[in-house]
């Protein structure tokens, strides 16, 4: 038999699955934990997390489709504690409590055998509820997302005629978190990022990003119309820009790429304990940033979840640097145990998940007028450490980059690759701060999709310095 | 023993595939299945110890010329369904807006097993044998106080991937394969130095704990320790300009960003322009561009025993083959699956690879190496009156076009005059990709060559993480900038 449905009746039926998907999912996580804590022998433990998501990922080049589909996927990790001593399973997770339950009560048997086999860990992380916390939260948040058998049209619509690429990743994404003291959290989020660039025929581009968990139309087309305007900027004679340094202002996608580095061993404070952190020479003082720079983790704006795998929730707002100064660090409950300080609920990896940057004084029509002459960077790509204890971070130039002359846009320009440290272009070379910022979405997709983004103004920066 | 997790998961593609319907021109079914073991230790205390499953199924459909997918974790006969309802729906509505009519010629018919049994399995070392290892490890790093972290960390995966389809496929590929990493930071005041084994997750192999578990590796370990504390008082790597001799640790990255990257063809085509970039290559150079020095001689290969990315067919049914990328300096074919084939008119290689059932292949690096030459590395040396050999990355970053690039590596030592000097820290170069290969004046012989992998190659929208493989001999490189660390 050939199963035959008209798109509209599917895509209906599909809005339908979603809500009953998530009730399902949110059923069968409970259930587990349920389950887990029936099974629990005195002196075990254990936390569980689940990350699921229902997706629709169209990916566009050259306002035409390249691939497109839709991914369901969920996998819960259980992590067992007994005897000093831990372990874990991480599993596929559908949300049918028959199947579910099939793979996680062997999962638990040989997590049972193996534990024994392990040498202690001095560092584990007992759950446990902080004392007057209820230790549960939910936080559910609908959207209203373009069906799936419009959505297409909808997208490349309003783009033809233009030199479009991108990825649209759209749909219900879930994390949660339990453990053997009773805790429970659960964050579920529809959403949609469109993440795109349109191209000229000399190959110049500019950058797009569309974010939010309600589709508007009007603010699409919008949103392409401004970044067709920069691409007409674009269509001037490139100029080559020789190295050194230049006067330099980063626009607030640009900014973003600098502040992920600081999830990569440098605000994290078993980084700096270990060793490599840049943020050791704020601590012992031979450094400091710039009194205008303000780094925060902010959970007040709700896009991520506030807990952690240890069911620790973070503040709602945890200042890292502040004027300059290293007043905290992102801790998590493994870095409080080991080195004897509390936990600020902070991820295992202890990187950021709700970085912003507090804005500064510079008006946004005074940008360039500011910048007088020298680059406007709209983006950067592919970051790395050149020399992680020192703060030097090397990169390149993308998208929009222009030479600007006594506050004019001149010219775009051929990409540069930079090498400077933080302690330069946060520091004393840190010339003003826009006082918009601009949330830059999370746009990764590596595993599933990726919640939230950071919040950032811009920044003025004098020599700023470009190697090749 | 239990280092691989039990699961209760039955896979019947056949029945999978015959459970489906779908109006569609062509229906596919691949389902993955993968079991990574990671255990980890930091300073002989355990950091990690689990185990993650993966499983689910990809179906693709083609419908008017357009392939649409449904990927689910859900292996039950309505979770098939769904996921098949899902890619009609989305090649339906995609059919008007495809970028290329493709027929079922992107899909060829595949068939029978291809089973890489490791010598020694992965199941072979219990969870307690594999933490006494990586403990002992971090002991014989910690050669002193100034060793202030150890770390060793061990992952072992175990892959399966079945495909069946409509026009009569219906294969199966499985392998193993391992990663150790371990590293020693080192710590004097405020200068910091780590030292690993050839880089970070590079010893990734395909085949079990007989890669790993080698007859050097102890006094591999210890050397790594001496090193870590060597470069505390190694002066910075000089700032100038010189002859540049990579060993294939390092050779592993450039061979990565420069040669297996700009080659992709998706990327040429454009489909990565808004993520990972696109090529300073153009659909003309194929053929004619002199992308390096006459001793340049770039295979795709992936049918080399033990390295990570060997496989019989791609993840579209392409039988595997090795093929010249690059001979005698010249560009001959891209990495391009059927489907960039076709769109390009270009030659390619199958590389048409997913990294796991929820995402869709993509034209990617399988094995990527450098075939060796004739020279020794005592005889290589003895030519270079101004050189640094450079040894196991540790900083990467290339431009959109992978043509500027800026390479750092964890350790060093000066050629003076035809002979290995001093030890020098946080070197670092940088060049452009043709320049750069256009100065290869030495390609070492085969006892310099080495293999190695990584586990963490990223591109495509969605993300993908795949593993890639790489192998070369000592390579040198005339007049290039390079320079040390600090502010």
């Amino acid at each position: 038999m050939i199963f035959s449905l008209s798109t509209a009746a599917v895509a209906s039926q599909s809005r339908t699955l979603a809500t009953e998907r998530l009730e399902l999912w949110e059923q069968t996580f409970n259930r587990l934990s349920d389950a887990l804590q029936g099974e629990c022998r005195a002196g075990e433990h254990f936390t569980l997390s689940l990350v699921a998501e229902d997706s629709q990922f169209t990916r566009m080049n050259r306002a035409r489709v390249r691939q497109s589909g839709q991914v369901v996927d969920g996998a819960v990790k259980l992590t067992w504690i007994a005897n000093q001593r831990t372990c874990y399973r991480d599993l596929p997770f559908t949300g049918n409590w028959g199947e579910d339950w099939a793979a996680v009560k062997p999962a638990l048997n040989d997590l049972r055998q193996e534990i024994d086999q392990l040498p202690e860990d001095p560092f584990i992380v007992l759950p446990q509820r902080v004392e007057g916390s209820e230790g549960k939260s939910r936080a559910v948040y609908r959207g209203d997302l373009l069906d799936r058998d419009r959505a297409i049209a909808e997208l490349l619509g309003p783009v033809q005629g233009l030199d479009f690429v991108g990825i649209y990743a759209a749909g219900l994404s879930v994390r949660a978190q339990s453990d053997s003291a009773g805790q429970r959290h659960w964050f579920a989020t529809e959403s949609f990022t469109l993440d795109y660039s349109l191209f000229d025929l000399k190959g110049q581009a500019v950058k797009g990003t569309f974010a939010d968990r309600t589709w508007d139309s009007a603010a699409y087309k919008a949103n392409v119309a401004r970044a067709q305007q920069q691409l007409q900027l674009m269509d001037r004679p490139v100029k080559a820009v020789s190295k050194g340094q230049y006067r330099t202002y980063l626009a607030p996608a640009a900014m973003s790429e600098l502040i992920l580095m600081m999830s990569w061993s440098c605000t994290s404070e078993a980084a700096i304990r270990q060793g490599g952190s840049p943020m050791e020479q704020l601590r012992v003082g031979k450094r400091q940033l710039s009194p205008k720079f303000t780094l925060r983790e902010n959970f007040s704006r709700g896009l991520v979840p506030q807990f952690n795998s240890d069911s620790e929730m973070a503040p709602d707002n945890l200042p890292l640097i502040e004027r300059g100064k290293l007043v905290n660090t992102t801790i998590n409950g493994r870095t409080a145990q080991e080195y004897d300080v509390v936990s600020n609920g902070a991820s295992d990896s202890e990187d950021l998940r709700a970085a912003e940057v507090d804005g500064g004084d510079l008006a946004e029509a005074d940008i360039l007028k500011a910048l007088d002459t020298g680059l406007y960077l709209s983006n950067l790509h592919y970051l790395n450490w050149s020399d992680r204890p020192a703060g030097r971070i090397t990169g390149m130039t993308r998208y929009a980059c222009f030479w600007v002359e006594q506050g004019e846009i001149v010219a775009p320009i051929h990409d540069l690759r930079f090498d400077d440290t933080l302690f330069n272009f946060w520091g004393d070379n840190l010339i003003a701060l826009t006082q918009k910022q601009e949330l830059v979405p999370a746009v990764d997709t590596y595993e599933h999709r990726d919640l939230g983004g950071t919040w950032t103004p811009g920044a003025l920066i004098e020599d700023f310095t470009y190697t090749l | 023993m239990l280092s691989t997790p039990r699961t209760t998961v039955r896979i019947e593609p056949q029945r999978m595939l015959q459970s489906i319907h779908a109006s569609a021109d062509w229906v596919g079914l691949r389902v993955v299945k993968t079991t990574e073991t990671l255990r980890g230790v930091r300073d002989q205390k355990p950091k990690a110890n689990g185990s993650q499953v993966r499983y689910g199924a990809m179906v693709e459909v083609l419908v008017d010329g357009q392939v649409g997918y449904g990927a689910t974790v859900d292996l039950s006969k309505k979770g098939l369904q769904a996921a098949a309802d899902a890619a009609v729906l989305q090649a339906q509505a995609a059919a008007a807006w495809g970028l290329y009519p493709f027929t079922d010629q992107i899909r060829p018919v595949v068939k029978g097993n291809q089973i890489a049994a490791p010598e020694r399995a992965l199941d072979s070392l219990s969870p307690k044998e594999i933490n006494d290892l990586l403990i002992r490890i971090c002991y014989t790093l910690k050669l002193s106080d100034q060793i202030i972290q150890t770390s060793a960390t061990a992952i072992a995966t175990q892959r399966e991937t079945w495909f069946a389809s409509s026009n009569g496929s219906d294969a199966y590929q499985s392998s193993a394969s391992v990663v150790m990493d371990y590293e020693a930071t080192a710590k004097d005041g405020l200068v910091t130095q780590r030292r690993g084994a050839n880089g970070w997750f590079a010893r990734a192999y395909q085949g079990g704990w007989e890669w790993l578990l080698t007859p050097q590796l102890w006094e591999e370990v210890q050397r790594t320790g001496e090193q870590a504390i060597e470069l505390l008082t190694a002066p910075e790597c000089p700032s100038d300009t010189r002859t540049l001799v990579l060993a294939p640790d390092q050779m592993m990255l450039q061979l990565h960003e420069s040669v297996g990257h700009p080659l992709e063809l998706d990327r040429i085509l454009g489909d990565e322009r808004n993520y990972a970039g696109g090529s300073f290559v153009q659909p003309k150079d194929f053929g004619h561009l002199s992308y390096g020095s006459p001793l340049m001689n770039v295979t795709f290969d992936p049918t080399v025993q033990g390295e990570l990315a060997s496989y019989g067919s791609d993840d579209t049914g392409v039988t595997a083959r090795r093929e010249h990328l690059v001979k005698d300096g010249v560009l001959q074919r891209g990495l391009g699956s059927v489907e960039s084939q076709l769109r390009s008119g270009l030659p390619g290689v199958a590389n048409a690879r997913a990294c796991s059932w929820n995402r869709p292949p993509i034209d990617r690096m399988a094995n990527i190496n450098l075939e060796p030459g004739e020279t020794s590395f005592k005889e290589m040396v003895s030519k270079i009156e101004k050189g640094v050999f450079m040894q196991a990355n540790s900083s990467w970053s290339i431009d959109d076009q992978r043509y500027k690039f800026q390479f750092g590596c964890e350790y060093a030592q000066l050629i003076e005059n035809g002979e290995i000097t001093k030890t020098v820290r946080n070197p670092n170069y940088r060049s452009t990709t043709s320049d750069f290969w256009k100065s290869l004046s030495q390609v070492g012989d085969r006892s310099t060559w080495e293999m190695f992998g990584t586990p963490v190659c990223g591109k495509g929208e969605p993300n993908q993480i795949i593993w890639v493989g790489h192998a070369s001999p000592v390579c040198a490189f005339d007049n290039i900038e390079v320079f040390g660390g600090g502010e």
